[in-house]
């Protein structure tokens, strides 16, 4: 298993290599220009000057290998050195914004937690709900619970989140005046009441982007009990005068839970790309609404550095979903 | 503990070569008709075919009636309420010209929402036909030529682990004004969100494709054909396509599905057709900033997207059960 897990780390670094090629290759045959909203009044020297400044004058053969120094090498030596206190970065160039000319992973690392809370707590709701559903609709299979079980998943995929966040903001924000329409990330929990109005602004954010989770893991987790319900060694449990709930808790839905995990896994990257939309409806400023303002004012280094951070989530949560599913399924030997 | 009710007389098993087994039968059973049947016991998808037949109608044939110019701006008759409104507010400012109200430029909503279902079904359907066409293509040559598998394979894999949201949104910004100068403002537009959803959504087809092409491969009547002298491309159009086409049809239907929704949230984060060319998800877009006021500009181009969707859904539901023989028939 670990040699497995090794080589497959070693075989994720040309992939991501790759990628990060495509990308950037992509922001640079693309012809935008980082300088087309700057005033027509510059002279043509000065605004070529401009680009020599913000590291477009190199040809791309140049840069790449720039780009991915300054990534692999200098941002983690700047990482090191907050964390230790060291000095093995020495001054070198850091990623630099073209908006905001301050280095990218200090306006990602400022960005992050807001998104991580919407995010990763919405992933964490949404599982939570969708495990008991997907049990009880396989256990009661056809039933009422089963067949409104499966209407609301359908809606779940079926209702983009642009449009449930509005309905809900429309709802509870405009019509029922219960919870805000904007998220406050300003807002600094201290004693009960702040951690109140903390609870009811994240509701929205995250009951949106749950639903969609909730769908997904949902219907995996009614497929994978209802294929291990009919299984042969459930029979035989039952016929040892085992309790119900042991054979239902204990031995099926453990044998059911080793693909839901590795499905868990993989919707991670998901949840990111679906928290752009989310984020741009509840103005929750992180790292999607950084993304679509980095795009808007052609912010290459931004951009480029965002979507491969998301990248490098994809590839290593496929990773770790391979991983997973070999630990949890002692059947399954990748040697 | 067996109750004695719930014994049922056994139907008699047919054994082979049994010359009474077709004799209830008169005709002869097209498969077409069959997979109707089942796909009609089906509520889920016989409502999906009822509504998207119904929001076909409503965006084709709705202009012809309801004919009113959707770009047409009438500054004295602007944010009409629905008529529905003055059923609750005898005072809201509701015109019966305008059923469904009008926009902050009085343009006419109803107009609008046919315009704008024109450019969101035809986006969908055509990215949607792109991408099931490359996914077909590239999992029938991956499983069929095994030379060629390993390489389309990686490939497949490699996309599969882009961030394809952000590369599309970033595809939008940076090519919008070369291909807006092409073609021409909306033709570009068009052609640029086709093709951006169209390459970015063919991989889970190209796998499941590729998948049944292998498993067809080892079978008899394929060994039977080549053995005649089959050419592959006869082979392929003749025997393992008519094979795979069942699953191609499902994962079309949730190609479509995901295509309406890309390209209204492509439009809903401002990156997708200009803003005097409504779609679904611009109209829904423009109507956020007034949605305390307006509520009902944001639900209706929000309701037929969900729904439109919800009915693919359905449909692609339906046709899964219709066209899988183990449960047809039951």
């Amino acid at each position: 298993m670990l040699t497995y897990t090794l080589r497959r780390l070693l075989m994720s670094i040309p992939t991501l290599l790759f990628i990060a090629f495509v990308i950037f290759m992509l922001l640079e045959l693309a012809p935008g220009d980082p300088m087309a909203n700057m005033p027509l009044s510059i002279p043509p020297e000065v605004r070529q000057q401009m680009r020599e400044a913000l590291g477009l004058g190199e040809p791309w053969y140049v840069r790449f290998p720039l780009w991915l120094n300054q990534f692999f090498i200098v941002e983690p030596q700047y990482w090191i050195d907050n964390a230790f206190g060291t000095n093995f970065a020495d001054g070198a160039q850091r990623i630099i914004s073209f908006q905001s000319r301050s280095p990218v992973f200090d306006v990602i690392a400022q960005r992050l937690p807001q998104t991580l809370w919407v995010v990763a707590m919405s992933y964490v709701v949404g599982v939570l709900i969708a495990l008991p559903i997907g049990i009880i609709s396989a256990y009661r299979q056809y039933s009422v619970f089963d067949q409104a079980g499966t209407f609301i998943s359908m809606i779940g995929f079926s209702v983009p989140p642009f449009f449930s966040g509005v309905l809900l903001i429309v709802i509870f924000s405009v019509q029922l005046r219960w919870l805000p329409s904007i998220y406050d990330t300003t807002h600094v929990v201290n004693d009960w009441d702040s951690f109140v109005f903390q609870l009811r602004q994240m509701i929205m954010p995250v009951m949106v982007l749950a639903l969609q989770t909730t769908a997904q893991v949902s219907r995996y987790m009614r497929a994978s009990m209802l294929d291990n319900l009919g299984m042969d060694y459930v029979r035989t449990a039952r016929a040892k005068g085992m309790s119900e709930s042991v054979v239902v808790m204990k031995h099926v839905l453990r044998n059911s839970m080793i693909p839901v995990v590795t499905v868990i896994a993989l919707g991670v990257p998901s949840i990111f790309g679906g928290a752009i939309i989310t984020e741009q409806i509840f103005k929750v400023n992180g790292l999607g609404q950084l993304l679509i303002i980095a795009l808007q004012g052609s912010d290459i280094p931004m951009v480029m550095t965002i979507t491969f951070l998301l990248a490098v989530l994809i590839v290593m949560m496929n990773l770790i979903a391979d991983v997973l599913y070999g630990i949890l399924d002692p059947r399954i030997r990748y040697d | 503990m067996t109750e004695p009710q719930s014994i049922k007389p056994v139907k008699p098993v047919l054994t082979a070569g049994d010359a009474t087994a077709f004799a209830g039968r008169d005709r002869a059973r097209n498969q077409w008709l069959d997979v109707w049947a089942q796909f009609r016991t089906h509520k889920g998808a016989m409502f999906g075919l009822f509504f998207l037949t119904f929001i076909t109608l409503f965006v084709t044939v709705g202009p012809l009636i309801w004919n009113v110019d959707p770009g047409k701006l009438d500054i004295r008759n602007k944010d009409v309420r629905p008529i529905y409104i003055a059923l609750v507010y005898s005072d809201a400012k509701v015109n019966w010209a305008n059923p469904m109200g009008t926009d902050n430029l009085g343009r006419d909503i109803m107009a609008n929402i046919m315009q704008g279902g024109r450019i969101s079904l035809a986006v969908g359907w055509t990215a949607m036909i792109l991408a099931v066409f490359l996914g077909t293509l590239i999992g029938v040559l991956a499983g069929y030529f095994r030379r060629l598998d390993g390489l389309l394979m990686r490939f497949t894999d490699l996309v599969l682990s882009l961030p394809l949201l952000p590369l599309l949104l970033v595809m939008m910004l940076l090519f919008r004004d070369p291909l807006r100068a092409a073609f021409g403002p909306e033709q570009g537009i068009f052609i640029l969100i086709v093709l951006g959803i169209g390459i970015t959504s063919w991989m889970q087809t190209a796998r499941i494709v590729r998948g049944d092409v292998m498993a067809l491969k080892e079978r008899e009547f394929v060994l039977a054909a080549r053995s005649i002298g089959t050419p592959p491309h006869r082979m392929i159009t003749r025997h393992l396509l008519p094979n795979v086409l069942s699953p191609i049809m499902v994962s079309a239907t949730l190609g479509l599905a995901t295509a309406i929704i890309t390209e209204s949230a492509l439009s809903f984060l401002g990156l997708g057709f200009p803003s005097d060319f409504p779609t679904w998800g611009k109209i829904l877009f423009d109507s956020v900033d007034r949605m305390t006021s307006f509520p009902e500009r944001v639900v209706w181009p929000g309701l037929a997207i969900s729904l439109t969707v919800l009915s693919v859904n359905f449909i692609g539901d339906g046709l899964r059960d219709a066209l899988d023989p183990r449960i047809r028939g039951q």
